[in-house]
This record gives C-alpha cells, sequence and structure tokens, in this order.
C-alpha cells in the first residue's frame, strides 16, 4: 500500500466544498435546516394545542423527526454522483494519471463533501440553538449541541453509504436509484418491518437481541443518541424505548455511528482499487 | 511478470513486453511488443475497438494488465515509483472532461497542485496555448476547441518527459491542428516522447517519426510510412494527362509492362502499378515527349496502408 499524500487529498477536498460553497449548495441545505428548524421549535407542539419555546426535550424530540428524514437525503444526494459521476464523464482516468491514488481520490472527495455538509448541518441549526440558548440557558444548548454533533455523524454515515453506493454502480442513473432505495430502507422500511414483525410474533421477534438489530440501522442509532440523552423523551418512542440502558451510552452510540462512517468508506476503497 | 525494478535501456521511453488484456473470453489486447523510443512523435492507429485505448489506459498504469510488463520512462507502470513517474507523464484523453465551474486558470491551478507543478507556470501555459485571454473566463463558456487547447496545456504541465494524446485534434480547426503539431514538433526536439492516436490518418502521416497499426488487440504492423510502404508493398498510383491524339500510344506502351493496371478517369489515365515496376512506367513516357501535360505519383497514403494491411 502506498503511503498517503495529505496534500493531495486536501487538494482534491478543497476543491470538492470550494465547489459546494460556490454553487451555493451549502447555503441552500443550510437555509433548509434554518428553517425548518425554526418552523419546527416554535409550531412543533401546536397537535397538543400549544405554539412558541415549550421545552428542550420536545424541540429535540421534534426536530430528531425531522433530521432523520432530511439529512439521510440529503447526504445520499450529495455523494451518490462522487465517483460514477468522474467516471461517466470520463474525467475519472485523467484524475487518475495524476499522482495520486485511488484512496487518496476517495479520501478527498469524502472529505470535501462532509465538510460542506457538516458546514450546512451547523450553520442551519445554529439560530436555533442561540434562541435555545435564551431560552433554556447552558443546560438545553449542551443537549441541542449533542443533537447537532449526532446530526453531523449521521450526514457524514449516509454521505459514506453514498460513495460505497457511487464506487459500486456503473452508472449515474442506476446510483441514484440505489441512494433513493437505501433511503426508504433505511429511514422508511426498517423500523416498520422490525415494528412489523414485532407485532405480528406477539413480541416475541427477536427477543433480546432485538435492540442490537437497531443498530444496523444508523438512523435508529441516531435517534437513540438523542432519544437517552434525554429521559423524559423515552416515553415518546415506541420502538426505541426497549432499548436496554448498556444502549443508552452515548459514546457506545456515537462508536456505533462512527463505524457506520468508517465502514462503508473501507469497503469503498476496497472496490475502488481494481 | 518481469521484475519491475529491471531498468528499461535509456534510450527507450516505453517499453511493452508480451502485454495482454482478457477480459474473460475477449482479448482485447493480445501480446504487444512495442519500444517507442526517447524523443519519438509515435502514433497509434487503429478502427474503434482495435484496442488502442486499452493499450494506452494500461500505458498510464489506469488498468492492470492481464500478462506482461509496462515500462514508462523507465519505470514499471505496475510498481510502487510509478507515483513519482506521473509527474513527468502528461495524458490528454480522448474524451476530455473538464470542470465546467472553473475558470480555465482555475482549472491548470488545480490540476498543477495534484501533479506537484510550479503553478506559476500556468499562465505561461495558457498563453502557449493561444487562451491567455481568456483565462478568467469559466470552462464552460469554451468552444471544444478552446477545451481541447486547454486539455493539452494541461497535458504539459510539469514539463512532462512522456506524453499521451488520445485523439488531440478533436475539435480543432484546421489553423489550430497546424498549429498544435508545430507544437509537439518542438516538444519532440526538446526530447519529449510521444504516444499520439487520431482517426485523422493524414494528420499524423507526415507527423510521426514511427506508427503502429492495431487489430484485434495486436499489432500488425510497427515502422515509419516509408518502411511501411516497403514492407506492405502496396501499388503506387501515377496519374497521366496526355493529348487526346497520345493516348492509344500510351496504353500500348504501359500494356506492356507486367503488372500495370490502367484506368481512364476524366481523360486521366491512372497507371496503378507494384513499386519495383515504377521506374519501367516512367521510362514507358519518355516516347511520348511533350504530349505528355502533366504527371502525379501518388505514395500510399497511411490510409491505404491501414486498408491494405486490414485487407
Amino acid at each position: 500500500m502506498q503511503n498517503l499524500e495529505w496534500r493531495q487529498i486536501a487538494t482534491l477536498a478543497g476543491k470538492e466544498f470550494r465547489d459546494r460553497m460556490r454553487n451555493r449548495w451549502v447555503l441552500a441545505v443550510a437555509l433548509v435546516f434554518t428553517v425548518f428548524s425554526l418552523v419546527i421549535t416554535y409550531f412543533g407542539g401546536a397537535q397538543q394545542g400549544q405554539v412558541g419555546l415549550r421545552s428542550i426535550e420536545f424541540t429535540i424530540a421534534s426536530l430528531v423527526s425531522l433530521v432523520i428524514y432530511l439529512i439521510p437525503l440529503i447526504a445520499l444526494l450529495l455523494g451518490f454522483d462522487a465517483i460514477v459521476g468522474e467516471r461517466e464523464r470520463g474525467s475519472l482516468d485523467l484524475l487518475l494519471s495524476l499522482p495520486i491514488t485511488r484512496l487518496e481520490l476517495l479520501l478527498g472527495k469524502y472529505l470535501g463533501l462532509a465538510a460542506a455538509l457538516t458546514l450546512s448541518t451547523v450553520v442551519g441549526f445554529a439560530l436555533d440553538a442561540v434562541l435555545l440558548f435564551r431560552q433554556f440557558g447552558m443546560a438545553g444548548l449542551y443537549h441541542y449541541v449533542g443533537f447537532m454533533l449526532s446530526s453531523v455523524l449521521l450526514g457524514l454515515a449516509f454521505l459514506s453509504l453514498a460513495l460505497l453506493l457511487s464506487v459500486v454502480s456503473h452508472e449515474r442513473t442506476r446510483a441514484s436509484g440505489l441512494a433513493i432505495a437505501l433511503w426508504f430502507g433505511f429511514v422508511l422500511v426498517f423500523d416498520l418491518l422490525l415494528l412489523g414483525l414485532l407485532v405480528a410474533s406477539g413480541g416475541e421477534f427477536g427477543g433480546q437481541m432485538l435492540a442490537y438489530i437497531l443498530l444496523l440501522n444508523p438512523a435508529d442509532i441516531f435517534r437513540i443518541l438523542n432519544v437517552f440523552s434525554l429521559d423524559q423523551m423515552r416515553s415518546l418512542y415506541g420502538l426505541t424505548s426497549i432499548v436496554p440502558p448498556a444502549l443508552a451510552n452515548p459514546w457506545l452510540m456515537g462508536g456505533a455511528m462512527v463505524a457506520w462512517i468508517t465502514a462503508p468508506l473501507a469497503i469503498a476503497t476496497w472496490r475502488f482499487r481494481t | 511478470m518481469t521484475n519491475s525494478s529491471k531498468a528499461a535501456p535509456s534510450t527507450v521511453a516505453v517499453a511493452l513486453h508480451g502485454v495482454s488484456k482478457h477480459y474473460g473470453n475477449v482479448h482485447a489486447v493480445d501480446g504487444v511488443e512495442l519500444t517507442v523510443q526517447r524523443g519519438e512523435l509515435f502514433g497509434l492507429i487503429g478502427h474503434n475497438g482495435a484496442g488502442k485505448s486499452t493499450l494506452f489506459k494500461m500505458m498510464l498504469g489506469l488498468i492492470a494488465a492481464t500478462a506482461g510488463e509496462i515500462q514508462v520512462a523507465g519505470t514499471s507502470v505496475r510498481g510502487s515509483d510509478f507515483r513519482v513517474t506521473r509527474r513527468k507523464i502528461g495524458y490528454l484523453p480522448e474524451n476530455l472532461v473538464l470542470y465546467d465551474n472553473l475558470s480555465a486558470l482555475e482549472t491548470l491551478r488545480f490540476f498543477a497542485k495534484l501533479k506537484g507543478a510550479d503553478q506559476a507556470s500556468c499562465p505561461a501555459l495558457l498563453e502557449q496555448v493561444g487562451l491567455a485571454d481568456v483565462g478568467k473566463r469559466a470552462v464552460h463558456e469554451f468552444s471544444k476547441g478552446m477545451r481541447q487547447r486547454l486539455g493539452f496545456a494541461q497535458a504539459l504541465l510539469g514539463k512532462p518527459d512522456v506524453l499521451f494524446l488520445d485523439e488531440p485534434s478533436n475539435g480543432l480547426d484546421p489553423m489550430a491542428i497546424r498549429e498544435f503539431y508545430a507544437h509537439l514538433r518542438d516538444l519532440r526536439e526538446q526530447g519529449v516522447t510521444i504516444v499520439i492516436t487520431s482517426h485523422i490518418l493524414a494528420d499524423l502521416q507526415e507527423r510521426v517519426d514511427r506508427l503502429a497499426i492495431m487489430a484485434s488487440g495486436k499489432i500488425q504492423a510497427v515502422g515509419s510510412v516509408h518502411a511501411l510502404r516497403e514492407q506492405l508493398d502496396l501499388p503506387l498510383s501515377i496519374a497521366l494527362r496526355v493529348e487526346p491524339s497520345a493516348q492509344a500510344e500510351l496504353k500500348a506502351h504501359l500494356q506492356a509492362i507486367s503488372g500495370v493496371d490502367l484506368q481512364v478517369v476524366d481523360g486521366e489515365v491512372v497507371v496503378r502499378c507494384p513499386r519495383p515496376v515504377k521506374m519501367a512506367v516512367l521510362a514507358a513516357l519518355s516516347p511520348l515527349g511533350a504530349r505528355l501535360i502533366d504527371l502525379h505519383i501518388h505514395e500510399p497514403s497511411l490510409e491505404d496502408l491501414f486498408f491494405g494491411l486490414r485487407s
């Protein structure tokens, strides 16, 4: 294995990041997050007949639902084109004819896109953080920062999956189809399937293992991370309320999320070698 | 494969020994033996699917050979030290795609960074390819010819020792093609080795030092155009214009020479004959004296050689 040249990775990452800044992708996504987070913060309790800031727990609970739908989709759409797009356009050969390795190319692409996604996520939720800090003080900010950090990790995990799709696909259309399928699978179908099996088996399905099956879905890890950081919120969720306290350790869940970031990237690296 | 540390002779810029690339039962490249000398302008021609692009990609280390050994600038393309050698290799792909959102100067600077080339050289390179005035314009505003020029400038980053140019005259107008080949001549005189493919065989005919003709993944012939003419022994044609009263006499003289084929097209007598009887044909014209109005000798073109070899 050849040595990594971080200068090459930084050059590639810098270009990816600047491209997203220049075409206002970061700005657009940040605006989407800002608008949605503010709307949800103020109107999240409307169904219960309340508007305005209620509590940090309810605010985060509302935002978790938003993030679970939105961030995976944005990350998948951001990354699915990264390699297959270069390959299909014909620019991949030119890049690989330069003194860069495939691993450097992959990491450069990933880090540049990850920086754009992270910046848009942090900036997008920043205004809400200021409001919550003014309302609930440091305790509120502490939980909200945890939520933002886990949102970033969720985005990075799905970005990693998107790059894997981009490496294994031979056509952009196929990669985009797979990205959408993956989003449906993780965000919509996975929990529904588990719940269905649980109900159909009269609560017997999976036994003790059921909680650990949730670790197979980064969206569920994100949910567990946020739900178990706030005691009052455990009762708000159905499926995740069965999670044993052992899985409530944020460091453990953070580690699981990091595994969801590194494992797809590692597989993508392996597949991209040939 | 042979040991990658085994250095090629110093005069050889590109060396291929027994190189094959198989995709299942398809032999895209099959047992290619080829050497390109340092400072040589070398053409690689072949029909679509002949294996040129695959061979190009293998010479650049983009795809691995199924068998054989490739050395470029004395380094095995499979070796870890080929990464350093890449800094001294320029490549212009056939279907050049650049980043539309970058300006010409930004494009060059991006590739210069990755290649480890001096970024200060970028404006001068734009000047060399005639794009100095549009260096700050976004690439998406460029015509195909301008993109090709920018691609060529990109290939010249870092003063390469070896240039691989795949259909480099794509999109260039005749004047730009002439300037482009003049540029290649200058580079060759500076010792740069150039491997070039083109579908426009007439462009290559008078410009390459040697060429290889590929078909079905194999090198069918290698040499200078002159050497290939000798090797293939294709007939040459001589177009003669004579006074109408002299045509019958001319035909009589020429039909006496064995191997000569005569045709009259628009009043012009076209003689096709094997190269060894060329002088005999010319000698047969002398009795006509001033009744011979005009004469053109057409050596087999590169296109003739290409199709002659295929048939």
